[in-house]
């Protein structure tokens, strides 16, 4: 009896958090459909969210592509393939790891930020000062931090995609003496515009995850500092299963197993 | 309720509000005179803030209504409740200033989103709500640069920019010095004066509530158990509001 109790707790509190988590969505994008964006609070969303994460997606995809090529050129080496190296660090940092890889990171840094950011102005009563206002949350600040990600994941991704091939292109040249030339060659060889598109495609699903999840979470904030931190939490890690699941789902639709 | 002959502008009619299994809220009405200011009191925890919020739309009874203006606002749709609540303002206990805003930003905020003032105009507007609350020197600091009491006055400054019709005051003098406090009192006075509005004060604190309050309801159990004149409540021979006015602990409120 107790665990029949406990599989209707865990199944209500599933769709209770499935469908606020959608009423959310459905305001945000109601706002955005209507135009109702705060344009200046978007600007420096895009600086907070997407400028400041630079650093930290350079670092990520460089040494990706980096070890990428260390672990292919050591056995394309082996076997005198190593015009394929260019092309393995390519195809994958361009249509799963570029734009996989940039989402997890920025869900780490932004998605905590927002979640953070939300559950403080709850436990502060912020937000119920706005609604006493008359201002929705919604519009007034997920619109703004979802915009400001739907336009800056993309430019990180395709950053990240560039510093990936040019770590993995100089691991290349460093240590297998493979030459510049024969690794760009290699690149062109084995992915295409539309490589590069698809990718994106997934940048934008995954922006929509990070900014969603973590504005939920700490919109339904409860319990003080503590609850602040439960919040961050679980925005991160559910923005990062969200990832790596519909990542998967994403490449069959989009790649459907070429 | 002895309110004279003055006219309702909102109402909480027979409501009842339970969070989980706990029930806040039983039966209740209320009355907000017009152009008066009406003190709650009660012990903590009794459930006063909630009926700032009950007339702010922000909770809805789960029994019960709640009019303004008469009109039900527990049958409106949060688009028609946002334009009610631009009529009324909440002054939160802790000010709730958005942090990332200066004060004069914070103090804008409900102008730029709801009017059409140019920003010299709304600038004009801010100041002068600062200026009555002694706070216009402030207009480019940040909350986290204020102090408890300055906070709480930029909260009020907040509340009345936009001149509503009804300001709703949640223990505005809670945690402050007695000079604070009278400074506090007085600058809530002024700002009725000023507005020529009616306000709802929650508070504990007794002699800011008697210099301030034309009519005083006493909140016992979830229920208003008293609500007349500032004066008639001091006299009332009601044991448990003479109980909570002596602050004694030997009667009927159990401790």
């Amino acid at each position: 009896m107790r665990l029949l109790d406990r599989v209707g707790q865990a199944t209500t509190n599933f769709f209770e958090y499935a469908g606020g988590l959608t009423i959310l969505s459905a305001e945000t994008v109601g706002f955005m459909a209507r135009l109702r964006i705060r344009v200046g609070e978007t600007i420096s969303q895009c600086a907070l969210l997407g400028v400041q994460s630079l650093v930290i997606v350079t670092l990520t995809s460089l040494f990706t592509g980096a070890v990428i090529s260390l672990e292919s050129a050591q056995s394309a080496v082996a076997y005198g393939f190593e015009n394929i190296v260019g092309g393995a660090v390519a195809y994958g940092s361009v249509r799963e790891l570029g734009p996989m890889l940039t989402a997890v990171v920025v869900a780490g840094r932004v998605g905590a930020a927002i979640a953070a950011e939300l559950g403080s102005m709850v436990v502060t009563e912020q937000i119920e000062a706005l609604r006493s206002m008359g201002l929705e949350p919604a519009r007034f600040l997920v619109v703004p931090r979802l915009v400001a990600l739907l336009f800056m994941l993309p430019l990180l991704t395709i950053f990240a995609d560039v510093v990936s091939i040019l770590g993995g292109m100089y691991i290349a040249q460093a240590y297998a003496h493979i030459s510049y030339d024969s690794f760009i060659s290699s690149v062109r060889q084995s992915i295409d515009m539309s490589d590069v598109i698809k990718g994106l495609l997934k940048s934008f699903v995954f922006a929509v995850i990070i900014v969603m999840v973590g504005a939920y979470q700490g919109l339904s904030t409860r319990g003080g500092a503590a609850g602040v931190g439960r919040s961050t939490t679980f925005a991160v890690v559910l923005a990062i299963i969200l990832i790596f699941v519909s990542n998967f789902f994403l490449s069959f639709l989009l790649f459907g197993g070429q | 309720m002895n309110q004279d002959a003055r006219k309702v502008i909102a109402r909480i009619d027979n409501a009842t509000l339970a969070f989980g299994d706990k029930v806040v809220l039983k039966n209740l009405s209320f009355d907000v005179a017009e152009g008066a200011i009406t003190c709650v009191i009660g012990l903590s925890g009794a459930g006063k803030s909630t009926i700032l919020r009950l007339l702010d739309g922000l909770l809805l009874p789960s029994e019960g209504h709640v009019y303004v203006r008469g009109e039900d606002i527990c049958h409106m749709n949060e688009e028609q409740l946002n334009r009610v609540r631009q009529k009324i303002s909440l002054s939160f206990q802790f000010s709730a200033l958005l942090d990332s805003l200066t004060v004069g930003e914070n103090v804008a905020l409900p102008l730029r989103e709801h009017t059409k003032l140019s920003e010299a105009e709304i600038r004009k507007t801010v100041l002068d709500a600062l200026d009555s609350v002694g706070l216009a020197h402030t207009y480019d600091n940040l909350p986290n640069e204020l102090s408890g009491g300055m906070l709480k006055r930029a909260g009020f400054a907040r509340a009345i920019v936009t001149r509503p019709d009804l300001v709703l005051y949640d223990e505005p003098t809670t945690g402050l010095d007695p000079i604070v406090t009278n400074l506090i009192t007085d600058t809530i006075l002024k700002l009725r004066q000023k507005l020529h509005g009616t306000a709802v004060v929650i508070s504990h604190d007794l002699p800011s509530i008697f210099a301030m309050a034309d009519y005083i309801a006493m909140l016992f159990e979830g229920a208003i158990i008293a609500c007349d004149t500032a004066e008639s409540i001091r006299s009332s021979t009601n044991p448990i509001v003479q109980q909570f006015l002596q602050g004694s602990e030997v009667g009927p409120i159990p401790i």
